[in-house]
């Protein structure tokens, strides 16, 4: 079936069997593998990217359900060659060990920290309930994202 | 992991769904309990008709009465000042369905026909009275909640039938609240309590509970209401509700190794209390 997609900008047409998860689809059509499959169960957020501005983990929907959509990846996330303030923050605070949950957390936390300007530890922590690192790095990662829900406000 | 092979199709309106649905077939709204379904292999539609794109489905009306449109998201419903105004339990229960992804996508109407037993809005409905509406190849019809909810994972729905909507009676003049008991892991409900009370002064003139969680579908509790009726929500009044819940419930107990039943139908006590304590409050 075709499907138009725009990811980061980019218009991207394509056949696709409609099984095709939208996480297939960036990783294995469109070559774009910082969004990664983690549990594959639509548990862990790993594979979190933002569709039409909403945060959404793309192993649980079909590339045809995007159909029209505009996709954003981490790949899309800096602009003009500048690290979005959520990048930098995890780089500052090292909100990352092995690295494999972060694109999912910077592409949860950006969309969060934006529409919760200084929002507290406790709501971040709460808000990032459907994100899990198995590195269990969450202090520095709710640090990170402090630092920019807390410039959001000023 | 991929889902297995279907044939896909994309309704543009109900009428174009109920003539496209087959008898293997499903319908598809966010997709967040059914693509998962899919990818384990538990269950292996032959043919999704997608419903995601009927505008005619998807919105909120506040007209003397709440109807939600089936496939409306649950971040929708959480964020819309009708329904914290008209059932503040049902924005409450949405808010606190999965994570922010989860209610981005999942909607109502793809909730209640999943009809899992650890769902919230279900609980919420039950307890306040909603109805839903039906549209299948031979017509519409309206099915109450209570009735709806036939037992685990199994609802009123015939093969081939579309929820168009979900409504409910105006509940702005009453206290109404949803707690639940969050699995750590999954943040489904182990158990989950709706109340709905009509306060007289400091006298409860009636209440609506229902639970869902700790049982095979949400459970209306009429012992519940009678204790809770008539008194001033004092601690004997409650106690004898945290009581009365737990046989209200037994027949419908639902657990596993790390909650069982035991323990959920306890809990059921401890969370209506919240629930009440949360609708005052
Ligand atoms: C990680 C995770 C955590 C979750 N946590 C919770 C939670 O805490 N609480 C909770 O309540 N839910 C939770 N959910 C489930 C979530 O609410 C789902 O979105 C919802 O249950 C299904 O809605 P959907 O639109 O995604 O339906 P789909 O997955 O598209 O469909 C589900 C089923 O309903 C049928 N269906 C869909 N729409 C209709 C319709 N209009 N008429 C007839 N049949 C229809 C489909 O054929 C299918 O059988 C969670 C899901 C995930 C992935
Ligand atoms: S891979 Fe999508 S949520 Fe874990
Ligand atoms: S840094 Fe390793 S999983 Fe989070």
């Amino acid at each position: 079936m075709q499907v138009a997609i725009t990811v980061n900008g980019v218009d991207h047409e394509r056949d696709v069997d409609p099984r095709t998860l939208l996480v297939h689809f960036l990783r294995e059509e469109l070559d774009l593998t910082g969004a990664k499959i983690g549990c594959d169960t639509s548990q862990c957020g790993a594979c979190t990217v933002h569709l039409d501005g909403k945060v959404l983990k793309s192993c649980t929907l079909l590339a045809v359900q995007a159909d029209g959509a505009d996709v954003t990846t981490i790949e899309g996330l800096a602009e003009g060659g500048e690290h979005h303030p959520m990048q930098t923050s995890f780089w500052e605070n090292h909100g990352l060990q092995c690295g494999y949950c972060t694109p999912g957390m910077i592409m949860a936390s950006a969309a969060f920290a934006q529409d919760n300007p200084g929002a507290s530890e406790d709501e971040i922590r709460h808000y990032l309930e459907g994100n899990i690192c198995r590195c269990t790095g969450y202090h520095n990662i709710v640090k990170a994202v402090k630092q920019v829900a807390d410039a959001a406000a000023t | 992991m991929w889902p297995n092979k279907f044939e896909y199709t994309r309704a543009g309106s109900v009428d174009e769904a109920l003539g496209a649905i087959s008898d293997e077939g499903k319908f598809l709204a966010g997709g967040h309990s059914l693509l998962p379904v899919m990818k384990l292999r538990l269950d292996a539609p032959e043919q999704l008709v997608d419903i995601g794109g009927i505008d005619s489905l998807r919105g909120i009306s506040a007209n003397g009465e709440l109807s939600i449109g089936a496939t409306t998201t649950h971040a929708e419903i959480a964020a819309s000042a009708d329904v914290q105004a008209m059932c503040a339990g049902l924005a409450s229960a949405c808010g606190q369905v999965g994570d922010q992804a989860v209610r981005n996508f999942g909607t109502i109407g793809g909730n209640i026909a999943h009809a899992d037993p650890a769902s919230d809005p279900p609980t919420v409905l039950v307890a306040c009275g909603a109805t839903v509406h039906i549209q299948g190849a031979g017509g519409a019809r309206s099915v109450g909640a209570e009735d709806f909810f036939v037992d685990l994972f199994e609802t009123a729905l015939d093969d081939g039938e579309l929820i168009t909507s979900v409504s409910l009676p105006n509940c702005s003049d009453c206290q109404c609240a949803y707690v639940k008991f969050p699995h750590p892991a999954s943040r489904y409900a182990i158990v989950g309590v709706a109340v709905c009370l009509k306060m007289d002064g400091d006298t409860c003139a009636s209440a609506d509970v229902a639970v869902g969680g700790a049982t095979v579908k949400a459970v209306k509790c009429a012992g519940a209401e009678a204790a809770l009726a008539g008194s001033t929500l004092d601690d004997a009044a409650l106690s004898a509700a945290a009581e009365a819940v737990k046989a209200d419930i037994g027949d419908w107990l639902a657990g596993d190794i790390a909650y069982p039943e035991a323990y959920r139908q306890q809990m059921a006590g401890v969370f209506l209390k919240r629930a009440v304590a949360a609708a005052t409050g």
